[in-house]
């Protein structure tokens, strides 16, 4: 009961105009799950729901047996983090100075503690020195990573629910594996949640233990890899002439965009 | 974390810069005083007078004033991640003008003591409702630097517009008040002025020292500073308010002093680093200490009369934002 994250009837309307039809949806820890779906059809709406950063006009989303509504924002931050597309600081501060923003209430000593175990986790102590404004994109989403993951650590793991948006845009081949395999194995533990809005398909296949699809503001499709990616289904949310393969050597599909 | 031993020196250096600044302060001037004559002199004296009615207040509201811009500085630029927010120019300043300039025009008969207190009064309404406004434009045009600037300069020319009518309605003697107060000047400095400053001031800003973490999370936006665990609400209007109450007071017993709101933080940001939780003390000591050597500056060049401060530090601080400018250009070019 307490390790699930919980939306019941989830919904949000402005005005007239409906951006997430109410919906139901259950993220276990120890769980790896990907949000795909069209432009525009309201991922990052979805995502801001299920933080906690809007409020939704239907239903409730419930964290840990506890409604957002009655958790405190700072208990809360421990146990759910989020790692956005873009970072812009309007002021130099170095990459370690963005990592320690969130835990900045702890000890120094815990503070170092925690860096340094995030920092070699994610493989990054090259940047730490660095003027974060100065970072590669792919650069500043590796710090923004370790800020997150530094956020929820606990005694030598990170531990709650975090959700990402698009982390791997700006990443190259051998970093999109590599935080995607870190996320992916930081869930096996089960005291880990990985919600991430991924827009490459292929990516999705081969690390989530489930798929949600959105389109339009609707919950589609909820389901394991193999469910959810299908030639049919896929062509008719994406619009889009592609081929679902199953190669005899791997465990998940590969989808293949048509010429 | 790696340079905070520095940073302590640092500070360290500089609160015995304005401490030694402070004390020669007071012995400048268009009578010059030295301490250890002073010291030797009866208390009634002439020279005892001079310093403790004429001198210490001056240099106390020269740090008091110089504290509340440069904090007021920080505070903006941090609230808006904004390199070039200021009181002054982003009319603030000139907001809490104009309602000062309107109490003092208005035919109010009050008891002495709530006359003293009316201009704060006037002033801190005028500074807040005026970051209220510019903080609610600044999120319609998404935080744009340029935008934010041009908000600034109309509300300038809206308040500067409505203080010339005020003006033009005001006899002789409001018109030189009105006149001598937009220049910008310590010339007021009496214990009333200062013990009022330091009341609002102090605690104002010792509060705001407790707003560093929330003013380092906004710095990665309001949304990842509510996933921080912000209540980013109410931080804002914590800011919001104890930066007008710091502008408020500071405009309306010394007028429009520019651009230390500007060029402080700047500097401290270059002996600190960004992090508020240095940021903000420094802003306090090095503000502190640059309007007081300004002053001094203003009231002992051109003996025995002296320029309104205002003016000089606008003197030194319109290139600095010039060059600020220029720097952006040319970051944006590249």
């Amino acid at each position: 009961m307490h390790k699930t994250l919980t939306a019941s009837r989830l919904g949000l309307q402005t005005g007239t105009r409906t951006l997430i039809n109410p919906l139901d949806l259950t993220l276990k820890l120890g769980e790896f799950v990907t949000i795909m779906g069209p432009n525009g059809a309201g991922k990052s709406t979805l995502l801001r729901l299920l933080t906690g950063f809007l409020s939704p006009t239907t239903g409730e989303c419930w964290l840990a047996g506890k409604p957002y509504s009655q958790w405190q924002r700072k208990q809360l931050a421990g146990q759910r983090a989020v790692m956005r597309q873009h970072n812009q600081l309007a002021f130099a501060m170095s990459a370690e100075e963005v990592i320690v923003l969130g835990i900045s209430q702890y000890t120094m000593r815990r503070q170092r503690m925690i860096v340094d175990q995030v920092v070699a986790l994610i493989g990054c102590q090259a940047l730490c020195d660095r003027n974060y404004a100065t970072l590669s994109g792919g650069e500043q989403q590796q710090i923004q990573l370790a800020r997150v993951l530094a956020q929820l650590w606990k005694e030598d793991q990170p531990e709650g629910w975090l959700f990402l948006d698009e982390p791997t845009s700006a990443l190259d081949l051998f970093h999109q594996q590599h935080l995607l395999r870190l996320l992916h194995r930081l869930t096996r533990t089960g005291k880990l949640m990985v919600c991430a809005v991924l827009h490459d398909v292929n990516l999705a296949a081969t690390w989530s233990d489930r798929i949600v699809v959105i389109q339009q503001g609707a919950l589609v499709a909820d389901g394991s890899v193999q469910q959810v990616l299908t030639e049919s289904q896929l062509t008719a949310w994406y619009q889009a002439e592609l081929s679902v393969i199953q190669p005899a050597s791997s465990s998940h599909p590969i989808v293949l965009l048509n010429k | 974390m790696r340079v905070s031993l520095n940073r302590q020196t640092t500070l360290l250096i500089f609160i015995v810069l304005l401490v030694i600044s402070a004390v020669a302060a007071t012995q400048l001037g268009a009578m010059r005083l030295s301490l250890t004559e002073i010291w030797q002199q009866p208390f009634d004296s002439i020279v005892w007078q001079v310093w403790l009615t004429i001198r210490v207040p001056r240099v106390l509201l020269a740090l008091l004033i110089g504290a509340a811009l440069a904090v007021s500085g920080t505070i903006m630029q941090g609230l808006f991640r904004n390199p070039l927010a200021d009181p002054g120019l982003l009319g603030i300043s000139s907001g809490a003008g104009l309602m000062v300039a309107l109490a003092l025009l208005l035919p109010l008969q009050l008891p002495l003591f709530a006359s003293l207190w009316l201009p704060v009064i006037a002033a801190f309404i005028g500074s807040l409702l005026v970051t209220a406004l510019i903080f609610q434009l600044n999120k319609i045009s998404q935080g744009q630097l340029s935008r934010l600037l041009l908000l600034g300069i109309a509300i300038n020319a809206l308040s500067g517009s409505l203080i010339g009518v005020l003006s033009w309605l005001s006899n002789d003697q409001q018109l030189r008040q009105l006149s001598l107060w937009g220049m910008g000047s310590l010339a007021q400095a009496q214990w009333s002025v200062v013990g009022i400053c330091a009341l609002i001031i102090i605690p104002t800003s010792l509060l705001l020292l407790r707003s560093a973490r929330a003013l380092n999370l906004l710095q990665l936006g309001e949304e990842d500073a509510f996933y921080s665990g912000l209540d980013v609400l109410r931080a804002q209007q914590c800011l919001l308010i104890g930066n007008a109450l710091l502008v408020g007071t500071a405009v309306s017993f010394t007028g429009i002093i520019g651009f230390i709101g500007l060029v402080i933080p700047h500097l401290v940001r270059m002996a600190f680093g960004s992090d508020h939780r240095w940021l903000l003390p420094g802003s306090i000591i090095v503000g502190g200490l640059l309007l007081l050597l300004s002053d001094t500056l203003a009231r002992t060049l051109v003996q025995p009369a002296e320029m309104p401060v205002g003016l000089l530090t606008s003197l030194l601080g319109a290139p600095w934002f010039f060059m600020l400018i220029l720097k952006r250009l040319k970051a944006s070019y590249a």
